[in-house]
Parts: C-alpha cells; sequence; structure tokens
C-alpha cells in the first residue's frame, strides 16, 4: 500500500473510518475463524479450553493498529510440579493469527509477558496458556482499529 | 421508559440526611422570578470533605449562552438513562417545572424564550465568587477538581496557547486536574505548562509510549477534614485517536482500568479513606467503570457535557456530572468516618450570571488576559436570524452553518464537521461575532481540507463515527456526538452494529442515492492527520459570512433516525 491509511482517511473526515477497507480492498486474504480455531485446537493438544487463570490486557480501542501493546498474566505457583508451559498469542483477524508463543519454565517465576503486536484491522486477540499438566486456558479482548473519533 | 429506580437508591442513601436533589428553595424562587445568589449558594454544611467540581470549561471566561441538547440517545445499558433523557422527559424525571430556571439551565426546552428571561451563564469572575464563598467556610475541607478541557476552546485560548486560562485557573486555586484537549498544545506546550502548574496535573491512564510506563502522577493524597482523601485522575482516553497523535507522539493512553485499580489499591495502602476518581471519561463510560471496578467512592465525571441535578448511584459509587462551559459548579458534601462514606449532600449550583455577584479581582484577571483581544473578539461578521447551538446527536444549527460555509467557499459535494460538544449559543437576532464562531471552531488543527471521497469511503466515515458514539459498550465510545454532514442526507439506525447503521445516503440538492463507486467532492475541517492543507476553518466561515451576512437556517430534517 502505497498511500497510508492513516493519512488518507484520516483526511477523509477527521475522524473517519475504514481501516478495514483499506487492506481487504488490496487483496491480502485475512484468516477465519476456522484457521484461528485450527490454532488453538493444536496448542491444546485435545485438552479442554476452559476461562479464568490467565487474564490479557489489551486497549479497547487501538492508538496505532500497527503496534498494539499487549500482555499476559496467568496465575501460577510455577513449580516444577505446577506451572505454566506455554502462552500463545492469536490475532483473528490478521492474515496470519499467529502472533508469538511464549514458553515458560518454573526458572521463570512468574508467568507474564508483554509484547507489541501489528492488527489490521478490528478484531479479537486471544491468549490461550497450556499448564504443564496439560490443561489449557484462554482468554480474548475485542481490539478495535479505527483510524480515530471525534471526541469532544 | 426510564425509571428512578436509581434515584431512589440514591435517595436512600441520604435519607438521614434530607436536602438532596433538586434545591427546592431556588426553584421557588426562580418561579418568583427573584432568584437570590443565596438561594443559589447558600447550603448548610455538612460532614468532613467538600468536593467541589468544575469541569468542561472549554475556555469560557465570559458568562455564555449554551443550550443544551433535545437529542441525546442512550444505547445498551444507558437507553432512557440519565443523562440520555432530554427536554419534557427530563423535566419530568426530575420534577421541574417548564419555564423554570432549572428548566432553562438543563434542557432545551423554550431555549429562546428562558434565555432572554434568565441571561448568560457562567463566566469565571461568578465561578469565582461560588468557590471562594464555599471556601470561606470550607477550607480545611475543601478540595477544588478540576476535570479537565479547561485551556481550550476559544479565541484568546489559542492566541495564547492556553496561558490566559492557566493564569486565571491558577488564581481559582484548583487542587488538581486532568485533561483531553489541553493536550492538542502539543507536548512541549503541555509540559512545559504543567511543570509550572502550582497543582498536579493528574493522570493515571497516561504512560509513555516509548517506555509503556507511566508519564504523569496518577493519584495524589490530600487530608481535607482529618480525612485523607485519594484523588485518581484519569484523562481522556481516546485523546490520541480522536484528536492528533501527532501532536503528542510519545503519550499513550486508554481507560486501562487495572491502572485505576491499582492506584486505588495504593492510595488505601498510604491511608486514603475517600477515593475520588477525577474522570474525563465520558459518562458512559464512568457508569461501566463503576460497575467494574470497586473502591471508587466518587466519581468526577466530565467529557460528555452531561449536567445532572442529583448525582447518580451505582453499585457503591457516587457519579456526579458537572455540565460544561462554566454552567455549573459541584458541590458534594461528604461525611466520612473509618474509611466509608456515610452520607452526603450535594448541589448543582447554576452559575447564573445576572445573579451571581463578580468577585473583582477575577473580574480585573479576565479582563487583562482578553484586552489585548478586546477589539477582535467583538469584531462582528454577521447577524444570525436563527439561534445558533451545537449540542445534540445529529445536528445543530452552527454546524449547519459551518458546512453551508465549507460546501459553498470550497465548492464541495458534501461536507462534514466533526461532532464536538463545545461551542457556545448564539440567541436570534444577535450579532455573530468573531469571539462567537471561535468558540465553535477555536483549535490547534483548523485546516479546512477539500478532497475526492467515493461514496463507499464516505459510508465507512459516517459508519466508524456512528460506532464511536452508539457502541453497545461504552468502553468503545468516546464521547463525542455524529459527524455532521452537510450536502448529504442519511438513516441511520443506532441500535445496530458497525457497518450496518447507515443507509439512504442521499444528495439533498439532486435526491441523487450517493453510488459507493462514483466519487464525491468532500470539505471538512480538524483533520487529525498532520499534514492538512487548506484554509483555517474561521476564515472560510468570515468569508462565507461576509457574502451571506443574514444567517438564516431552515430546520436540518436530513438525518432520519430509526430503531429497529
Amino acid at each position: 500500500m502505497k498511500l497510508s491509511r492513516r493519512k488518507v482517511l484520516a483526511l477523509g473526515a477527521g475522524f473517519g473510518a475504514a481501516a478495514l477497507t483499506g487492506l481487504s480492498t488490496s487483496g491480502i486474504a485475512f484468516a477465519d475463524e476456522a484457521a484461528t480455531q485450527a490454532a488453538i485446537d493444536a496448542f491444546a493438544a485435545g485438552a479442554e479450553v476452559g476461562e479464568g487463570r490467565i487474564s490479557l490486557t489489551a486497549p479497547e480501542i487501538a492508538e496505532n493498529g500497527n503496534t498494539v501493546p499487549i500482555s499476559v498474566d496467568v496465575e501460577s505457583e510455577m513449580t516444577e510440579a505446577d506451572h505454566v508451559a506455554a502462552v500463545m498469542i492469536l490475532a483473528s483477524g490478521n492474515p496470519n493469527p499467529g502472533v508469538i508463543t511464549f514458553n515458560f519454565t518454573p526458572m521463570n517465576g512468574v508467568a507474564a509477558a508483554t509484547t507489541r503486536i501489528r492488527l489490521a484491522k478490528t478484531q479479537d486477540v486471544i491468549a490461550v496458556a497450556k499448564m504443564s499438566d496439560g490443561s489449557v486456558f484462554m482468554d480474548k479482548k475485542l481490539v478495535k482499529v479505527t483510524i480515530g473519533g471525534c471526541g469532544g | 421508559m426510564f425509571s428512578r429506580r436509581e434515584f431512589l437508591m440514591a435517595a436512600v442513601a441520604t435519607s438521614a440526611i434530607g436536602g438532596l436533589g433538586m434545591p427546592g428553595q431556588w426553584a421557588r424562587a426562580a418561579a418568583r422570578q427573584e432568584l437570590s445568589q443565596s438561594d443559589l449558594l447558600d447550603m448548610d454544611a455538612y460532614g468532613n470533605v467538600t468536593l467541589v467540581h468544575i469541569t468542561d470549561l472549554h475556555a469560557q471566561l465570559m458568562p455564555v449562552f449554551f443550550r443544551e441538547p433535545s437529542i441525546n440517545l442512550g444505547v445498551g445499558d444507558a437507553y432512557g438513562k440519565p443523562p440520555h433523557v432530554t427536554g419534557k422527559d427530563f423535566l419530568d424525571l426530575y420534577n421541574i417545572q417548564p419555564g423554570s430556571a432549572q428548566a432553562y439551565a438543563l434542557t432545551s426546552e423554550d431555549y429562546v424564550n428562558l434565555a432572554k428571561s434568565y441571561g448568560k451563564m457562567g463566566g469565571m469572575d461568578r465561578i469565582a465568587t461560588v468557590v471562594n464563598s464555599i471556601r470561606s467556610s470550607r477550607a480545611d475541607n475543601m478540595l477544588l477538581l478540576d476535570g479537565g478541557d479547561t485551556w481550550q476552546g476559544s479565541y484568546t485560548s489559542n492566541m495564547t496557547h492556553g496561558a490566559d486560562m492557566v493564569e486565571v485557573m491558577n488564581a481559582l486555586k484548583p487542587d488538581a486536574m486532568t485533561g483531553h484537549w489541553e493536550f492538542t498544545y502539543g507536548v512541549d506546550r503541555v509540559t512545559e505548562i504543567v511543570d509550572e502548574l502550582p497543582f498536579p496535573f493528574l493522570g493515571s491512564n497516561i504512560y509513555d509510549a516509548e517506555w509503556n510506563e507511566p508519564a504523569f502522577e496518577g493519584y495524589k493524597i490530600f487530608e481535607r477534614g482529618g480525612v485523607k482523601v485519594g484523588v485518581i485522575g484519569q484523562a481522556f482516553p481516546y485523546t490520541p485517536i480522536a484528536n492528533p497523535r501527532w501532536m503528542f507522539p510519545n503519550w499513550s493512553f486508554g481507560i486501562r482500568e487495572e491502572d485505576i485499580a491499582r492506584n486505588i489499591e495504593a492510595a488505601r495502602a498510604d491511608g486514603a479513606e475517600l477515593i475520588v476518581l477525577l474522570s474525563h471519561n465520558g459518562f458512559d463510560v464512568d457508569r461501566a467503570l463503576a460497575k467494574r471496578v470497586d473502591g471508587i467512592d466518587v466519581i468526577l465525571c466530565g467529557h460528555t457535557h452531561d449536567a445532572l441535578p442529583e448525582p447518580l448511584l451505582v453499585n457503591k459509587t457516587l457519579l456526579v456530572a458537572t455540565g460544561s462551559h462554566g454552567k455549573f459548579v459541584s458541590r458534594l458534601d461528604l461525611d466520612v468516618q473509618k474509611g466509608d462514606v456515610k452520607g452526603f449532600k450535594y448541589r448543582l449550583v447554576p452559575i447564573f450570571s445576572d445573579v451571581i455577584e463578580q468577585d473583582a479581582e477575577m473580574t480585573a484577571l479576565v479582563e487583562k488576559v482578553r484586552a489585548p483581544y478586546s477589539e477582535e473578539l467583538a469584531r462582528e461578521l454577521g447577524t444570525t436570524d436563527s439561534l445558533l447551538y451545537r449540542r445534540g446527536n445529529f445536528n445543530g444549527t452552527f454546524d449547519d452553518l459551518i458546512c453551508q460555509a465549507l460546501i459553498e467557499e470550497r465548492d464541495a459535494d458534501i461536507a462534514l464537521s466533526p461532532g464536538f460538544r463545545w461551542g457556545t449559543s448564539v440567541l436570534p437576532g444577535e450579532a455573530i461575532t468573531v469571539e462567537d464562531l471561535h468558540n465553535a471552531c477555536a483549535m490547534t488543527y483548523p485546516s479546512a481540507y477539500r478532497s475526492e471521497m467515493t461514496g463507499k469511503t464516505i459510508h465507512d466515515i459516517l459508519e466508524d463515527v456512528a460506532d464511536n458514539l452508539f457502541n453497545a459498550d461504552p468502553y468503545y465510545q468516546q464521547g463525542g456526538d455524529m459527524v455532521r454532514v452537510g450536502g448529504m442526507g442519511y438513516t441511520i439506525d443506532p441500535t445496530k452494529t458497525i457497518g450496518n447503521r447507515i443507509t439512504d445516503m442521499t444528495l439533498l440538492e439532486s435526491g441523487e442515492k450517493i453510488n459507493p463507486e462514483s466519487t464525491y467532492v468532500v470539505a471538512g475541517w480538524a483533520s487529525v492527520s498532520e499534514d492538512v492543507e487548506g484554509p483555517a476553518i474561521w476564515d472560510v466561515v468570515e468569508d462565507h459570512l461576509q457574502k451571506n451576512p443574514v444567517v438564516a437556517l431552515e430546520p436540518n430534517r436530513s438525518v432520519k433516525v430509526i430503531s429497529s
């Protein structure tokens, strides 16, 4: 894309729209729900995906879709017998939903991580934790990608 | 449609105290047209802490006319609940007599006639009288808190980069403030001012974008009446989205409720017995926040410019909405015992400029900061036969005028004017001065752009802005109104989801439907983009007024609102 979306659309209205249009018309194929689900299934390796223990922090509306800060925390004693083995981050609406997988050992002491990710459009960001006993927990958050609003 | 349940809950909380709600005394006095300053101000002190709140002054130093909205729709859980109650419904809900002083101050009902009877509201010298009067009896118990949007919104604030407001507010001696439009003076100017402020600028949710660490003090503990009060500041969460991020690229915002929770915990650990959130979130965000975050005793709400005559109780949190443009000052007296609020007494003090005395020192200071610009401020650009105002979800006559100017001066098919909620009103028959015009558009990124857009892009823009206003989850709302559109009509269903709200986009002149594939010339202003070219919007409107010196607007029926 030669024209920056922000410029074109911001010019459009001072607060206008269409982060989605900018990209979707450029011909990139977006991941569908099936691809995201397949990634979760592969990570879970047959375990039931539960709620709780993991919490994902992300902005409700991204200030800049190109670099969205997210962080993830998992409640765990982080002992040899019971610790977080890995946390996978997915961006369900990106061309490729896989973002990053953090691997942990008891040596980490806590299971927490922060990174910045690029989001092509409004979508759910998903964090899945796998514990050392094979159990799996998930949290997700809708992050809106917009050019701006008009607060006033 | 709406219930009084939440108010009844508030009433229960104060039943032992009495005196909550509409100050009956000034209601009766107003009915007799003999409102006096003591009717507005006298209140027996209660408890050990007095919070005085002002917010969203938008740099209005002088008394103003400001018409409240006649349309302010709530969606999701906020449907039909205050502040999404207007006009006659508002009067019924709060038992306000039509034609009374409260009716004039709080609604748009019969606005022009009542404006002529009751006069302008606000003015920093009248506000100073109120603040000083409370301070004279409650100095050791009182905190004066400024909710932000204080430094922007007038000709003089724009010319002085906020210096006029900073000087005047320093004289009023607030204990803390937070902000939103303040940031549009840019990182250097804001830093320069904040470093010199004699009180803290609090922002629990402002982060250094590079290092992802707090950029401002999040909270401060004050001791008043023997009570340690923790005041947490919450700047407008979507400042970098609703306003140009390039002006303050190093600061990141967001709701960051986890930081509020963390700061509550830290303040309590420091001994705070009362937690106050000085908020620029917007009312619906604050209402949602009060349900989600425990431990906030009082939220002083701002941003969405709502004025409510009673606090709203949400779980254990009192929400206070003080209005805007200096029309009101809130006084909340609290009895705090062992870390608990045992009771409260509240008064929304309306600043009737003809009733409340001027504080001589403040009058002199305001005159001093305005003096260099007095001639230009008073310069007349035209007159209006129609009431000019801005507030309302879909349109306001001041924006009708701005859109008309954009279409004619910039030779466009369609005009877009942002749904700002600031800007004062001009009564029919009055001159439109430079001051009036700048009250509606004074800002640091005023360029009027002209560009070609496809019908699809215009639709996407309208959908995006509509979602900022009508997303059923308040955390995704940005607190402005709908972008005002000139030259084009449309139908909107606020209850739908993004992409599905806007239909029937039609060029008004030809009646032709907007074609997604066709290209249209669009003129607008206040783009958040960095390199926008075009004349300042006030020059565009002034040029238009020069050619059309008498403004007479037809009722705007170009937006049709439906509900599924």
